[in-house]
């Protein structure tokens, strides 16, 4: 067989709002360069085809599945995980702390990716119905919660941020 | 005395995991290690006659390819079973690291290790395999038959095990004039567990010894199968769990560790990753055995049961793995939830060409009810009987003990969980209701129960350790070898502490990683187990802790140990209340003693010889759009009792889930083979049908709490439990809405086509 | 870490169409959610690539001066069901591609990739066939436009020529113009799946709302390509409005269509499906469109 040549490019772009530059094989996926590279441990690879939502990321503030993204694609992008969403003395971040509150987090594998999802939701400013906030959490997969208490994290933390009482 | 027992504490590990920071197995993997990626088989039965590995060792990264004719000549077994020391109660050792007879579509072959993944998979692909051919069954019947292939050498007509129940006199009892009979065959599928985190593991040599890090449930009993599978001593084997991403069962067995390691040990002691993928996961790791159950009731026409015989045949796969302890438990449950003076009852386990069957949360039980479950609500439709009042006057009434477990049911717990529920759904009026509906689109509501049992006492030993180290803060940590898998045994296990041993909660550090070496013995998380059973040591530990602490007391206040009290962390003298000292001054004077320095610790093992019945119901209400053959599930309502919450909240979230299992087990979920290929055909999680976050309706989940007179902590079964009532009840739900009964799961809109077509709501 | 022999990134829709010429063999990727998903699965292993991914100029939606809407072929479906233009004269095609996959899927996956996969369940096919779409292909002689319905050649293959890119799919005025429709995905779970069946049905009605100008059906997973079921068009053209009518046009959809037994689903089972579908989708579009069934 013949010896592959690897092909190195270097890709800039911002993670969770600081500039880095890394040169990585163009063969990696973005989930790849994140764990790799960055020891990003939030973003997790359940199946790595797009279908579990595990290693889900906001790349200009929509949810991507890095695990079906090239990391050379995020040159010139804003990528946030899990660990920007930390204050700077570790406080979490409200959508973080509801997930804890209402039980939310069983065997903590899905969250990140279902907590990043969520960031996105909650940055649209809008209100949504049960239905709606679940076709929005619909790409990802959980095997433990029944995703009872994802809902209700997020839509608590949706009232919450718009200003108004959680429905009963 | 502030309790945390009874509270629902945050989880101890919620931060970690909120973060993203909680380390999981390739977490903890250096970036350095070489990467081994197994090579399966592509037929579902036969020999390898050779590997040709010129093509794979060729490819540039590849270190080294090991096939099926370099494997050690051991077989062993792999089910998340304690060990038994008698020879005849010991788990099948049935296959090999790399098996020359493959036995299913998947079986292990070959396995290459490479530097990185994409070098493993091309000398994976690069690896040319010839294979003699034999011919395969699917299906658990047919692998019964005389002349049907022999799929593991010690099985005549496959058959794994057989055992049976005889109560009264089936056949002499079922002759009374005016019985009605009622005769149904069930079905359930291969379901998989689905776990977000596949399995995976890495192992590396260290002073002579190999150690593994694992996604598993059971680290102690995987060092022995390790140890097992390479004929090396026990002792010679580590086993590191970290957090994992859930396992349900599968994380239950020893997966891919004994393979990991003996990869290692193949390349000088370096590092090596094996990770599952998805597709693997599916179908080389374990499924649910899917079991045909055919059961005949006689019956009085005023619901008596007379006579009851029930035949269960459970489909093993290729190996043993937890064999034939699933159908037996579905089996002995049979007479006991609604005992019959007369029952026949026989189950098989089968080995047939499929992937192997192990445990997964219900261990028999969610076929069981299933088929249990839609019989009855056959029966009364048959009697003309509620349902609700069937089962009113045949469950498992208070007092009832079981002769074999000697479990006894202390409370009217049916009745109190079905009670709960009817009002939460308001089932009766519905249940009316909905009779006699026409037009396309009706409703309906259906009921369940299931039995359960918690830990697996009698059957096999149930012991657990816990050992409790003092810190100089008055703060301690404790380990059990009972493992955190997502369910949340850890904070439940930290608030049994904080409460048995007087300290605040805060004060209560859980190590969360077993690690063989370190943690003391516990066979790990299965059989609903670990809040009752490990309740026991962490119970009796924190009592010889305490003693240790209040002994050191004495000596520190010259007060009389009957005056000591150790209450939230301070030491107490009871006669007035005052408090002496804190624990955190006490202990920083006890290790720090030019007199008598101790360092305070605790460590016991408890064996417990008992079991508890853990019951509930599920009650749903569907929508079904006849022309379009779809069951919507409208409304899910669990009811459990286990007796006394440790942490409601969690208990809660553990309820949801089971119950979302149950609606993929009810309405969508199966793992599909090629007849004429024996190949999987859906094995990712596109093509197998997981619920989504839309396929549910809100999840209700409700406890009755009964305490649990033989529970140190009045608790008992509940991770599997909410697995097991909500398929039946959903297919019940059907009934009452349609009219038609289904007899098998999942009720797929492929399955209501066929049936509402012979029924004659559909005619094209 | 992905098996790909090459990765070239194309920088501009000039310079895509001279790397196809430049590597005849390469595989262009869009969003990448089928292109790297089937290089994991060993299918399209070692194969070289070709990233059109950052290509902005062929990302949007607009509308020409003639009044065709323009949808780049690298605009993602989220983005297709958000758009203003998409939601004024074909919200149904918006609808329909808010059901590909969940949400991030939605995100990566564009309109250009689900239709040059060529495969037969994808969400926004039926509807494009429903529509008349015109695919626009941009090659070394320039831009050519080709019907939706000759683009699908065969199961996963569709007309894209030496060194050519589909740069953009168009939807003509007068397939949208006073159109309503409604698009019914059929599948085993409600996100996160493929169709086992796609209906998507628009008609016209008259002014007065009682007579049906012209009715589309289409299907996809009712045949190796999508496809138009004619015969029940040409039934529904110049009838009154009626349940009954929609029946009837059901009923003739069995004409056209030719799913086939597959393990995800079995042929009569698809075709009971198609009929009920298309009923619904018919009085749907019927009540769309302001008629009165």
């Amino acid at each position: 067989m013949e010896k592959h040549n690897i092909q190195y490019q270097t890709v800039r772009f911002n993670l969770n709002g600081k500039d880095v530059e890394r040169t990585v094989d163009v063969r990696a996926s973005l989930t790849d360069m994140l764990r790799n590279d960055f020891r990003m441990t939030s973003v997790k690879k359940g199946c790595e085809v797009g279908e579990c939502g595990a290693c889900n990321v906001l790349i200009d503030g929509e949810a991507f599945n890095s695990c079906i993204y090239l990391a050379v694609w995020a040159e010139g992008k804003k990528v946030r995980t899990l660990e920007g969403l930390l204050g700077p003395n570790g406080e979490l971040s409200d959508i973080q702390q509801a997930f804890v509150d209402e039980a939310a987090i069983q065997c903590g594998f899905c969250s990140p990716g279902f907590i990043l999802t969520a960031v996105e939701i909650l940055e649209s400013g809008k209100e949504y119905t049960d239905a709606e906030l679940r076709k929005l959490l619909s790409g990802h997969l959980c095997r433990c919660t029944g995703y009872e208490n994802i809902l209700r994290a997020v839509k608590k933390t949706m009232y919450k941020r718009l200003g108004k009482e959680l429905p009963r | 005395m502030s309790k945390s027992v009874g509270k629902s504490v945050i989880r101890v590990d919620a931060y970690e995991k909120a973060t993203g920071r909680a380390k999981y197995m390739d977490d903890l993997c250096d970036r350095s290690a070489l990467i081994a990626k197994i090579c399966h088989s592509t037929i579902a039965h036969g020999f390898v006659k050779s590997v040709d590995t010129s093509a794979a060792e060729a490819v540039p990264g590849v270190v080294k390819v090991l096939t099926c004719f370099d494997a050690p000549d051991i077989e062993f077994p792999t089910a998340g079973h304690p060990w038994s020391t008698d020879p005849h109660h010991q788990d099948v050792a049935d296959r090999k690291l790399l098996n020359r007879h493959v036995r299913y579509y998947g079986d292990e072959v070959a396995v290459v290790i490479a530097e990185d993944e994409v070098a493993a998979a091309q000398a994976v692909r690069a690896l040319k395999v010839e294979y003699e051919e034999l011919p395969f069954v699917l299906d658990v019947q047919e692998a019964m038959k005389d002349g049907a292939p022999q799929i593991q050498e010690r099985a005549q007509n496959n058959i794994l095990a057989h055992s049976d129940v005889r109560r009264g006199d089936y056949e002499t009892a079922r002759r009374e004039p005016g019985l009605i009979k009622v005769e149904g065959w069930y079905d359930t599928p291969t379901v998989q567990h689905c776990h977000i985190e596949n399995h995976g593991c890495f192992a590396y040599e260290e002073a002579g010894r190999v150690v593994v890090v694992s996604s598993t449930q059971i680290p102690h009993i995987v060092r022995r199968v390790v140890g097992q599978a390479l004929g090396i001593p026990w002792g010679k084997v580590r086993i590191i769990k970290p957090y994992i991403g859930g396992g349900f069962g599968n994380k239950q067995d020893a997966l891919y560790e004994p393979l990991c390691a003996w990869c290692s040990t193949k390349v000088g002691g370096r590092l090596v990753k094996l990770e599952c993928s998805r597709e693997e996961t599916f179908v080389s790791n374990r499924v649910r055995h899917a079991i045909r159950t055919h059961i005949i009731s006689y019956v009085r026409p005023d619901g008596t049961l007379v006579a009851r015989k029930l035949e269960a045949f459970s489909n093993q796969g290729a190996y043993a793995s937890h064999g034939h302890g699933i159908v037996a438990k579905g089996m002995n449950a049979f007479p006991q939830l609604y005992p019959c003076p007369n029952v026949e009852c026989d189950s098989w386990t089968v080995y047939t060409n499929r992937p192997s069957a192990g445990a997964m949360r219900g261990y028999g039980i969610p076929q069981a009810m299933f088929a249990g479950e839609s019989h009855i609500d056959d029966i009364c439709k048959a009697i003309h009987m509620s349902p609700l009042e069937f089962r009113r006057k045949n469950l498992m009434p208070v007092g009832y003990v079981d002769g074999f477990s000697k479990n006894e049911l202390y409370s009217d717990t049916f009745n109190q969980c079905m009670d709960k529920a009817l009002e939460l759904l308001d089932y009766r009026k519905k249940f009316e209701e909905y009779q006699n509906q026409t037009g396309p689109i009706r409703r309906g509501v259906g009921l369940a129960v299931f039995w359960y049992n918690t830990a697996v006492w009698p059957i096999s030993l149930e012991s657990s350790s816990c050992r409790m180290v003092l810190n100089q803060d008055g703060s301690l940590q404790f380990q059990t070898g009972e493992t955190e898998i997502g369910q949340g045994c850890d904070t439940a296990y930290s608030q049994m502490v904080a409460d048995a041993v007087g300290i605040p909660l805060g004060d209560v550090h859980v190590v969360s990683t077993q690690d063989t070496d370190i943690t003391p013995f516990g066979t790990g998380a299965y059989a609903s187990r670990q809040t009752y059973i490990g309740g026991f040591s962490i119970m009796q530990t924190a009592l010889a802790l305490r003693e240790r602490i209040l002994a050191v007391a004495h000596e520190q206040t010259r007060m009389p140990i009957s005056n000591l009290d150790l209450v939230d962390g301070q030491i107490v003298r009871k006669s007035d209340g005052r408090v002496l000292k804190s624990l955190g001054d006490l202990a920083t004077e006890s290790l720090y003693s030019l007199e008598s320095s101790r360092h305070i610790t605790a460590e016991t093992t408890a064996q417990i010889k008992s079991n508890a019945y853990s019951f509930g119901c599920s009650f749903a209400e569907v929508e079904v759009d006849i022309p379009m053959c779809k069951a919507t599930l409208l409304r899910l309502v669990n009811v459990h009792d286990c007796g006394t919450l440790i942490n409601p909240a969690l208990a809660e979230a553990q309820v949801h889930g089971g119950m979302s299992m149950a609606i993929g087990y009810g309405l969508s979920e199966e793992l599909k083979f090629d007849e004429k290929t024996g190949k999987p055909l859906n094995n990712n999680l596109l093509d197998y049908k997981l619920s989504t976050f839309m396929d549910h309706p809100t999840l209700e989940a409700a406890f009755v709490e009964n305490p649990e007179p033989t529970s140190p902590y009045g608790t008992k079964a509940l991770g599997e439990p909410p697995a097991c009532s909500g398929a039946p009840a959903i297919r019940n739900a059907i009934l009452n809405a349609t009219g038609v009964a289904i007899d098998s799961c999942p009720i797929t809109p492929h399955v209501l086509y066929r049936k509402f077509k012979e029924a004659g709501l559909i005619n094209d | 870490m992905y098996d790909m022999k090459a990765l070239y990134q194309a920088k501009s829709v000039k310079d895509a169409v001279a790397l196809r010429l430049a590597h005849p063999e390469a595989q262009i990727i869009a969003g990448g959610s089928d292109v790297l998903v089937q290089m994991r699965e060993g299918r399209r292993a070692g194969a070289e690539l070709i990233s059109i991914q950052t290509l902005d100029e062929i990302r949007g939606v607009s509308l020409d001066a003639d009044g065709t809407l323009r949808i780049g072929s690298l605009t993602s479906f989220s983005h297709i069901t958000r758009d203003p233009l998409i939601q004024k004269y074909i919200n149904v095609l918006g609808e329909a591609v808010d059901q590909v996959g969940g949400p991030q899927i939605r995100n990566i996956g564009t309109i250009g990739g689900n239709t040059c996969n060529g495969v037969t369940s994808a969400d926004s096919a039926s509807t494009l066939h429903a529509w008349d779409a015109v695919v626009e292909l941009t090659g070394p002689e320039g831009v050519r436009r080709q019907s939706i319905h000759d683009f699908y050649i065969k199961a996963g293959k569709v007309d894209i020529r030496e060194g050519e890119i589909q740069t953009a799919i168009l939807i003509p005025k007068e397939s949208y113009e006073n159109c309503f429709g409604h698009y019914i995905k059929y599948a085993m779970r409600n996100a996160m799946d493929i169709a086992s069946l796609g209906t998507s049905v628009n008609v016209r009605l008259s002014a007065d709302k009682k007579t049906v100008e012209r009715a589309r059906v289409a299907f996809g997973v009712a045949g190796p390509v999508p496809l138009r079921a004619e015969t029940a068009e040409r039934l529904a053209a110049g009838q009154p409005v009626s349940l009954e009518l929609a029946e009837r046009f059901a009923q003739a959809v069995k004409e056209d269509i030719n799913p086939r037994d597959s393990w995800r689903a079995a042929r009569d089972f698809r075709l009971h499906i198609a009929v009920e579908s298309a009923k619904r989708a018919f009085i749907e579009s019927v009540k769309l469109a302001g008629g009165d069934l």
